[in-house]
């Protein structure tokens, strides 16, 4: 019997309905998009000029900690767990998630945590200051107190993301309707279940290296304590066999939405879609032999960071593939530059100059040039932003009319777009050259032969900055005041979730659709 | 139209224009530095080279595939009318475009390979330095020389916060260099006293993570005099980007006099240790130590940051009994930020910064510490 | 082995998948740094020389020198004094050698110090044998006592020629609050 959402706060707190997690998981990213952003344009105010004008070097380092914690767990894993749950049923033909209230469960933590996470900033001694990939004994021995709630706010956290990821493998290999072979799954699913394997394989291991050192600063253990017969370096080691992957979690995803996208704006079906399948599948396979390219210059036997730097190049070309697969996509199709093209399109290209440092990085003599430098935090923001956060706007912008019955305004959605690309590329792209001209990474003041790389990278932060809060008034003014959108929404999309109306009704294929 | 100046056409004027715009236009790009060093060293410049081949491989394959796109979006767009095409797979492609990165892959590994095995030979060095990372300052120690000493920042507090004008060397100066002779192999062994630090010399190609307990080795061969600075490359707590490296290549021989001149220093310093001041020498030095050594963190005042680091102004240590004062000042305070400057500081210095800090900022003690004392305390006695 | 498993197929991947979990968080805190450590004393990557080492009576070869050089270093709050009596010595493989280093506490507490070696290069770490060494245990000493810590090893014959030097650093940290009691008391009369 069909019955309409509940009413009031009730709704969202006990909701099992995969679309109003979604929202939740959607609207909570992008307020940790902007806290962390806050973050970063602190950083980029006090690197605005050399000298220290604004904050002390204890809270910088508290600020860069801070601002990758939260973009990396609260902005873009959130949103991307958003966007599946928003779009997995739907694309595959099922009326929800696997498993509804774990589902909730999953959400409502994450506010917690990120609260908690945050809250350190106002405990004594500060919050985390060590880094977002806090090596000991910098994190152990000469932690903060605060360590202990940060170690606890990442339990939580990755709680939800292994809860998540088992519903998700669950949804997607039970739940297809009859007819939906796996090679008949839109590549966002396939890339969402190759992720979701990576986060139970992964995140328990992040899990693992926060207990021990919980272990280490309260229990006496030496894991990585020289003295007890332990390593600092193990604490690398373990920290990156989670690392490395986690950041592939990060982009797997986005490598979805863009093969979704591109197609609809080209008119024409996605290049090698088997190809596309397996390159994720090499991809996600190799980013667990490869963790040791982020300890280049720690000391490892030359044996092995030969090995690491072998395995590293190789990720390029599964990664290759899959561009040249878009731009066979795009090749001779009848393309328009709707906002979420514009934004996919920028991906590509970006993601790949962002790949491109990426391969200068894998060369491990070089690295002991590049490692530690603003040439690193140019590669991974590049990967970063331009890449996942692009690819997630693109998302919303692609799938919002779907999800609210309403049209975004194209004018203002162009503006974003421009302002974005803008502000993104005058922010990071000087960071490859103050980084091989020398700069090293988390410093709060800098000599003056790096002064006018920082000065322009901390006008772009601004810039960006801005436009994310038009990207703001873009989606209210669309949910509030939209045109209406047709149900295809877009021309001859393909996919199940346009074969529903726009907004997609509370609950959609409750009897399973038939495909062709 | 322009006028004859001496007699000269103004067209004269040009080439030397010419040439002064280009001088500015040459100290322009020297501030705006944006490429890797080629350096100083075998090492330094076979990186550079693989640096900027893998750059060009990597321009090359950026222009051919932007380029497909970009002639894609300009001819292959709806509003020139274009019908979309079908086609949606190629083995025979993927093949292709899977061998030649491959390929690509292979061409670039086979030189770095090389670099990588010459990088990482340490063996048949001429001499041996220890560096050990503190926070947040290196120690340099030349093996079988007896020398060693600290070097720490020496940027002035002022030109941090702005108060007067920043040096051209700003962050990257301090006291005391370490010193090595060119055209010799000098291995270092690295390591660290607290948490993880790494230091790295960009213009020597040398970057090692320092590692508490464990002692890692990398190496140089300076083929030129000069000064090359660097800093410290992993975060190591408030001061990271505040503890420069700052390596000084001599010649043989200025660098056998330099060992000399350095030895004879530490040997007047022991000297010095015996001597008597008087409270004026002792206030005087001390104040120097204690703008250099103390107050990035007690405040240019004595005044301290709230919440991080104590004052000293009215504190009980620096009012309380001597004793404990110079046992804080060498030992430091365990589980704090408040290292031992037992090791860093002489015991002149150590003595004269205990008496400033005891009669500066109205504290006015009255008392003072001689550097036998700071001897004897350090003994034990 | 059949377990009892849901009949929902849904759920019963999810029981694997949730086992599949808590195998990679037991993989990373019980199988993986004892993996490491394993890697480390086979290989000897990682410079940390191994346990006491029993002696086989063995020529020495006179042909070859080896360089061996000694480095004391106190880690952040050990004050000990702490150096070697000899900074550099030349040996002979399968040659046993004595050396000492010195120590002296020389605070008004009674501590306990650990030295931890370290040695490069990596290569040399498994030809470098140890028969008795002051890190095999802790150092307890009262305050005000000094002791001479005694260390005898062997360079092996077998060590590959192109290994010249090899230099042995020690890291002395402060490890009283750990073992002060026990080890005091051990050595109580």
């Amino acid at each position: 019997m069909a019955h309409g959402p509940a009413k009031g706060i009730t709704r969202w707190l006990y909701t099992t309905n995969h679309k109003d997690i979604g929202s939740m998981y959607l609207w909570f990213s992008f307020t940790m998009f902007i806290l962390g952003g806050i973050f970063a344009l602190i950083i980029r105010a006090e690197l605005f000029q050399p000298g220290l004008q604004i904050v002390e070097p204890n809270f910088f380092n508290q600020m860069t900690t801070m601002h990758g914690l939260v973009m990396v767990f609260g902005a873009v894993m959130p949103a991307f767990v958003g966007l599946a749950n928003w779009m997995v049923p739907m694309m595959i033909g099922a009326p929800d998630m696997a498993l509804p209230r774990m589902n909730n469960w999953s959400f409502w933590i994450l506010p917690f945590a990120f609260a908690m996470l945050s809250s350190t900033l106002f405990m004594d001694g500060g919050a985390p200051n060590f880094g977002w990939t806090f090596y000991a004994p910098l994190s152990t021995t000469y932690a903060p107190p605060s360590v202990t709630f940060f170690i606890f706010a990442i339990h939580i956290m990755g709680a939800s993301s292994i809860m998540g990821a088992i519903n998700i493998i669950a949804t997607i290999l039970n739940m297809r309707a009859p007819g939906m072979t796996l090679m008949k799954m839109p590549l966002f699913v396939w890339t969402w279940l190759i992720t979701a394997y990576l986060l139970i394989l992964v995140m328990p291991v992040l899990a693992g290296v926060v207990t021990m050192m919980l272990m280490d600063i309260h229990f006496g253990t030496s894991f990585f304590n020289a003295a007890g017969g332990g390593d600092p370096v193990l604490f690398q080691h373990v920290f990156w066999f989670f690392g490395h992957p986690e950041v592939y979690i990060m982009i797997l995803p986005a490598f979805g939405i863009i093969s979704a996208i591109i197609p609809t704006f080209a008119r024409k079906p996605l290049f090698g879609y088997a190809s596309m399948v397996y390159a994720t599948a090499s991809i996600a396979f190799l980013s667990f032999i490869v963790w040791a390219h982020h300890m280049f210059t720690a000391g490892m036997p030359v044996a092995g960071e030969l090995f690491f730097m072998y395995a590293t190049m190789l990720i390029a070309v599964p990664t290759g593939v899959k561009v040249f697969n878009w731009a066979a996509t795009m090749f001779r199709g009848s393309m328009t530059f709707e906002t979420p093209m514009l934004f996919a399109i920028a991906f590509v290209i970006l993601f790949t100059i962002g790949g491109f440092s990426g391969l200068m990085l894998a060369i491990a003599p070089a690295d002991f040039q590049y490692h530690d430098t603003y040439f690193v935090v140019a590669h991974f923001h590049y990967v970063l932003v331009p890449g996942a956060i692009f690819s997630i706007t693109a998302g919303v912008y692609y799938w919002l009319p779907k999800w609210c019955g309403k049209m975004y305004n194209e004018t203002l959605g162009k503006t974003h777009f421009w302002l974005a690309f803008i502000g993104i590329n005058v922010t990071f792209f000087p960071m490859h050259f103050s980084g091989l001209a020398g700069m090293p990474r988390r410093i709060p003041d800098y000599n003056m032969m790096f002064a006018d790389w920082n000065m322009i990278s901390s006008v772009g932060a601004f810039l960006f900055g801005a436009a994310q809060i038009l990207f703001l008034y873009i989606v209210i003014a669309t949910i509030v005041s939209g045109r209406k959108a047709t149900d295809q929404v877009w021309e001859n999309p393909e996919g199940l979730e346009w074969t529903v109306p726009s907004p997609a009704p509370y609950h959609t294929f409750s009897t399973p659709p038939e495909i062709k | 139209m322009l006028k004859k100046a001496h007699g000269l056409s103004p067209w004269l004027l040009a080439p030397a224009m010419l040439v002064g715009s280009y001088q500015a236009l040459a100290e322009e790009v020297e501030r705006w530095k944006y490429n890797m060093p080629v350096g100083v060293t075998p090492v330094s410049q076979d990186i550079q080279g693989l640096h900027m081949e893998m750059f060009w491989w990597c321009v090359g394959i950026g222009v051919v595939v932007f380029a497909i796109m970009l002639f894609s979006m300009i001819f292959h767009r709806k509003s020139r009318g274009v019908k979309p095409a079908h086609f949606h797979e190629s083995t025979g492609l993927e093949i292709v475009w899977t061998a030649i990165p491959v390929l690509i892959l292979i061409l670039m590994a086979w030189p770095a390979t090389k670099s990588l095995v010459r990088l990482y030979d340490t063996t048949e060095a001429d001499m041996d330095v220890i560096i050990t990372g503190f926070q947040w300052r290196w120690k340099y120690e030349y093996v079988g020389e007896d020398l060693s000493f600290f070097s720490s920042l020496s940027t002035p507090q002022d030109q941090i916060n702005g108060l007067a004008p920043k040096g051209p060397h700003y962050l990257l100066e301090v006291d005391e260099p370490l010193v090595v002779p060119i055209n010799q192999k000098i291995r270092f062994l690295i390591t660290a006293n607290d948490v993880i630090h790494a230091w790295w010399v960009p213009a020597l190609g040398v970057k090692k993570d320092a590692i508490p307990g464990f002692i890692k080795e990398s190496w140089a061969l300076i083929k030129e005099p000069g000064i090359y600075r660097g800093q410290c490359a992993e975060l190591c707590g408030k001061d990271h980007g505040f503890m420069p490296i700052v390596v000084e290549a001599k010649s043989e021989e200025d660098y056998r006099a330099w060992l000399e001149e350095k030895k004879a220093a530490a040997a007047a310093l022991r000297e010095l240790t015996a001597k008597t001041f008087t409270f004026d020498e002792l206030y005087e030095r001390g104040e120097a130590v204690y703008n250099k050594s103390c107050a990035a963190c007690h405040g240019a005042a004595g005044e301290g940051i709230a919440g991080a680091f104590p004052a000293l102004k009215g504190s009980a240590i620096a009012q309380g009994a001597i004793d404990k004062h110079i046992d804080v000042v060498v030992n430091g305070v365990p589980g704090t930020a408040m290292q031992a400057f037992g090791e860093q500081l002489s015991e002149v210095d150590i003595a004269a910064v205990v008496t400033y800090e005891r009669n500066a900022w109205g504290n006015n003690m009255g008392d003072m510490t001689q550097p036998v004392d700071i001897y004897n305390h350090k003994q034990g006695n | 082995m059949k377990l009892p498993m849901p009949k929902n197929p849904a759920h019963a991947l999810c029981i694997k998948l949730s086992a599949l979990g808590v195998a990679m968080f037991v993989f990373a805190v019980w199988v993986m740094p004892p993996i490491y450590d394993v890697f480390c004393e086979i290989t000897g990557l990682n410079g940390k020389t191994g346990k006491a080492y029993e002696a086989v009576p063995t020529s020495v070869d006179t042909s070859r020198t080896i360089t061996v050089q000694f480095v004391a270093m106190n880690n952040e709050g050990m004050p000990w004094d702490f150096a070697p009596t000899v900074q550099t010595i030349k040996v002979h493989p399968g040659e046993q050698t004595h050396i000492k280093y010195l120590a002296h506490n020389k605070t008004g507490k009674d501590m306990v110090g650990q030295a931890i070696p370290s040695l490069v290069p990596f290569k040399a770490t498994n030809y470098f044998h140890k028969t008795e060494c002051f890190c095999f245990e802790q150092q307890p000493l009262k305050a005000g006592e000094s002791a001479e810590l005694p260390m005898i090893f062997i360079v092996d014959q077998d060590i590959p020629a192109h290994i010249k030097t090899i230099t042995l650093s020690y890291t002395l940290f402060d490890v009283t609050d750990r073992f002060k009691s026990d080890i005091f008391a051990s050595l109580a009369p």
